[in-house]
């Protein structure tokens, strides 16, 4: 090895430790943004030095040299600006987007480099599967968030005779790439085969499944891009790659334990089409109770303590400002002002967490799932936003779509009031007994407005 | 099996268990951030996409690399900056 190549190691060496070190940094929100720009900083070391590899090798020619340039900068344009302009309720759709461009380079990158030896066949068709189907399964994820593909499952017909016939097919060009040298065709094979394959898993699986899709598909991408890095030889690919694989396989395991669903369920998909059986006990919507907005705003004026519950409804009608400027308004008059998150609540893993701190919610307010379920049975008012299934309480009993799920037993409380456009039922196909409980009080308004007048209410009324 | 191949895999499997033990004590707060930063680390590829540029030399070659290239390159500038703007947003108290 030559002094040079020894340099190199050592440098992506360098690299690796900061990509591991920002990760180590992100545990706490204090210094998770130094976290952020440490992996950063070992990203543009890492590029810098491949930048001085390919000098020193001198093997690139014209107009590789070109195609990489130009791909790189208008690559790099196209990410700054979408990462500048993008809304932080269209967050989900745009990281998926980015998951899903990695994975296409990294299954690129296992097409054009021809494999030689056995180990870069196995690795190089690992590559292939993996990241053309991260590739097409993020697109349509990134599509149904930006409501650009529907968002309710949508059942293929034959779609599990189609993903057998895929999967043989995957199988058979496998076999040719590594057994019989099978080369660029086989692998082309393999792309066209998991591509199809990434549609036909995403499609079927519905919005509230997302947060597990997206992290399960965050991992697939890791493993992906350190199959390439068995490919090319590139220990900085293989670190990353297993970095971001272990990071994505955590989160799947959170989310899907926070949803109470085996992840074989969630990638079957179909969940909520309506072959559900409505179970609240035959309570029916007809003994809800309606709470007009004055009413509501004067019960949380004169509360100790207020929890807000914030689900999907909040995102999507873009009402974080709104439900902020009411915490703080409830603080200054001195209540007690909690948020009170389930970790399945809206599209990706901690997506209501970046919404609230976006409308400048401090994050001591933040509650997760154990921090908060304690504080119910001591708080006077809980006001849920746009949240349904996460609270209701049908989840204790054995025997319904929801049974087990770990919930947010906001009716602990001593009363609730939530704010709901109707008596629509959420992503389970079920009431939620919590509507018709004595103790709370429907608002019935998109949460946006809802909120917007309660906290009118709040300035007119409780002086 | 060849030395290199075991190396590769040692590396691979380390990687993976620091992955698991870095990560595992992350807060549900920063959950998007955290996905969003291990997706910028992912852009890496980009490196793995210059490495693949000095072994081509055909023309269908070239379109696959510019392709690779962007892609790459989208993922690790996008996914650092929106990261950034994201963690840029959590404030403490007062």
């Amino acid at each position: 090895m030559s002094a040079f190549d020894t340099i190199v190691h050592l440098i992506y060496l360098v690299c690796a430790t900061a990509f591991v070190a920002g990760l180590h940094l992100m545990n706490a929100p204090a210094t998770a943004r130094r976290g952020n720009q440490v992996s950063a900083a070992g990203m543009g070391l890492a590029i810098l030095t491949t930048v001085a590899v390919l000098i020193e090798g001198r093997q690139i020619d014209t107009w590789a040299a070109w195609a990489l340039g130009v791909g790189t900068a208008a690559g790099a344009v196209a990410g700054l600006v979408a990462a500048r302009v993008v809304r932080m309720t269209a967050m989900p759709q745009l990281v998926s987007l980015f998951n899903a461009v990695g994975g296409g380079a990294a299954a690129l990158i296992a097409l054009g480099e021809h494999p030689a030896t056995t180990q870069a066949e196995v690795t190089g068709v690992l590559d292939v599967l993996i990241g053309a189907l991260t590739f097409s399964g993020s697109l349509i994820a990134s599509g149904k968030l930006a409501g650009r593909v529907p968002g309710r499952p949508i059942v293929v017909p034959y779609g599990r005779l189609i993903s057998i016939g895929l999967a043989v097919v995957a199988a058979v060009t496998a076999v040719l790439v590594v057994g019989f040298d099978g080369g660029t065709p086989a692998l082309w094979g393999a792309a066209a085969a998991a591509l199809a394959a990434g549609v036909l898993l995403t499609l079927p699986i519905g919005g509230a499944d997302m947060p597990v899709v997206i992290s399960l598909l965050n991992a697939c991408t890791g493993t992906a891009v350190a199959m390439a890095g068995f490919v090319l030889g590139s220990t900085p690919l293989i670190i990353a790659g297993a970095l971001v694989g272990a990071a994505g396989a955590i989160l799947t395991k959170l989310m899907a334990d926070a949803m109470n669903r085996p992840i074989g369920a969630i990638i079957a998909g179909g969940f909520g089409t309506g072959d559900a059986v409505a179970v609240a006990g035959g309570s029916g919507s007809s003994s809800v109770r309606e709470i007009t907005a004055d009413d509501a705003a004067i019960q949380l004026a004169y509360a100790g303590r207020v929890v807000i519950v914030p689900g999907y409804g909040l995102a999507a009608a873009q009402a974080q400002h709104e439900a902020v400027a009411l915490a703080q308004a409830l603080t200054e008059r001195g209540v007690e002002v909690e948020y009170a998150i389930h970790p399945v609540a809206g599209r990706m893993p901690g997506h209501m967490n970046v919404l609230l701190a976006e409308a400048n919610a401090p994050y001591e307010q933040l509650a997760d799932l154990d921090e908060s379920n304690p504080g119910f049975p001591r708080t006077d008012v809980v006001l849920v936003v746009g949240a349904n299934d996460v609270t209701n309480p049908a989840a204790r009993r054995p025997g319904n779509p929801v049974s087990g799920m770990p919930i947010l037993e906001v009716d602990r409380a001593k009363s609730v009031i939530v704010i709901k456009r109707s008596l629509g039922h959420g992503y389970a196909g079920i009431d939620n007994e919590l509507y018709s409980d004595p103790r709370t009080a429907m608002l019935f308004a998109d949460a946006k407005a809802g909120l917007g007048a309660l906290l009118a209410g709040l300035s007119t009324y409780a002086r | 099996m060849s030395p290199l191949l075991l190396a590769d895999l040692t590396v691979f499997t380390l990687g993976l268990l620091v992955g698991f033990e870095v990560i595992s004590k992350v807060p549900a707060t920063l959950h998007t951030p955290l996905m969003s930063g291990a997706n910028a680390i992912h852009g890496v590829v980009l490196v793995g996409v210059m490495l693949l540029a000095a072994t081509i030399s055909t023309p269908a070659g070239y379109a696959l690399l510019a392709v690779a290239a962007f892609f790459a390159a989208m993922n690790v500038a996008g996914g650092y900056v929106v990261t950034d703007r994201m963690l840029a947003m959590f404030r403490s108290r007062g």
